[in-house]
């Protein structure tokens, strides 16, 4: 059953995963409340490996997920592969249709509107782990404060804040 | 074994290993994987050609799902159909794919280490960070305005407060932009 319900919420998130990595992670985390496989602040420390480890995000996410619900390697090679399974559908599909069908009104008019609301997914999902599981003292509102200036402002690479903050973190929390 | 079957199968461990390279190399994922994928598949194997990349890129990022996998399928299919398309898509999977089922495995043993729980502390309110801190450049890429910046608040509302699906306001979307334009076509006939 448990294995069912993985298949069914990642081919879900596949097929409705529009706007890529951060987009595909709201779905996840609605998917991971609504079952209970990780608790948020699981699902906050995935986030971030998958972030300081190399390839898409929503690989390593599907992978972790699966791993961690399951607790074996047939977890996560079944999240995995349901995850990639719509594309392989939609994109054979596509490649034969799209081109003929790029400067349709109506496929520009649904990329335009899906483009507004992805923007809210990734706003959600950040509204979501603003909690009191990832945020527990005025430190907490610093290192936020600090990452977000650092990746606004000045670009600084994700996984050099990553970084500083998890040292920040030791010396401030052991 | 024939010259043209060892030709061939070069070919294959060419497409696996570009992708699995592409995989194992780029670290946060979707958007930083571009240039790499552009230098491999057109500059240096002339898999593609400029264009033809560039319309791929259109493709694999209008369709649901991983960005990076999306390509890999694109570029296999039209070298290899459906050979080509299972070889690179394994190649951009494979190497993340064991990456993180080797950590999901030590990190459920050492997590609970105060050590690594005072880390993780710290790492975070750093990644709700680098979530919402894009989020800025997308609403300017969108070229949002203050009307249509309705949209996105109102999604953000109904799914951190209201507990609504995402996958059902994806739904919603594509209806009412097929509707939106409907509505357009005809008012301008």
């Amino acid at each position: 059953m448990l294995y069912l319900q993985l298949f069914y919420s990642f081919f879900k998130i596949g097929l409705f995963g529009f706007g890529g990595g951060y987009a595909i992670l709201s779905l996840i985390q609605h998917e991971i409340d609504r079952y209970g496989w990780m608790t948020q602040q699981e699902f906050v420390d995935m986030v971030a490996i998958s972030q300081m480890t190399p390839g898409p995000i929503g690989i390593n996410a599907a992978t972790y997920v699966g791993y961690t619900a399951t607790g074996s390697v047939l977890g996560s090679v079944l999240t995995t592969f349901a995850i990639t399974l719509p594309s392989f559908i939609i994109m054979l599909s596509l490649c034969k249709i799209y081109f003929k069908m790029k400067d349709n009104v109506y496929v520009a008019g649904t990329l335009q509107g899906l483009r507004y609301v992805v923007i809210g997914l990734i706003a959600a999902a950040a509204m979501l782990l603003m909690n009191q599981a990832t945020f527990i003292d005025y430190w907490s509102y610093i290192l936020f404060a600090f990452v977000f200036l650092g990746s606004l402002l000045f670009n600084l690479h994700p996984i050099l804040m990553i970084v500083i903050s998890g040292i920040a973190g030791y010396f401030i929390y052991i | 074994m024939s010259e043209q079957v060892s030709s061939e199968l070069k070919l294959y461990g060419q497409l696996f290993w570009t992708f699995a390279k592409i995989g194992t190399f780029t670290l946060g994922g979707g958007y930083a994987m571009i240039p790499l994928i552009q230098h491999e598949v057109v500059t240096k194997r002339h898999w593609l050609k400029d264009e033809e990349f560039m319309n791929m890129l259109v493709l694999a990022q209008a369709a649901p799902g991983v960005i990076a996998v999306n390509a890999s399928i694109f570029i296999g299919y039209k070298i290899r159909g459906w050979k080509g398309m299972l070889v690179t898509s394994l190649g951009s999977i494979l190497p993340s794919f064991t990456i993180i089922l080797m950590i999901a495995a030590c990190f459920m043993r050492f997590k609970d280490l105060p050590q690594v729980e005072a880390v993780f502390k710290g790492i975070r309110p750093a990644v709700v960070a680098l979530i919402a801190a894009p989020l800025f450049k997308m609403a300017k890429a969108a070229k949002i305005s203050w009307l249509t910046a309705i949209i996105p608040i109102g999604v953000t509302l109904i799914i951190w407060l209201g507990n609504f699906s995402p996958v059902w306001v994806i739904m919603i979307t594509i209806a009412t932009s097929l509707l939106f334009v409907f509505m357009k076509q005809r008012r301008t006939k």
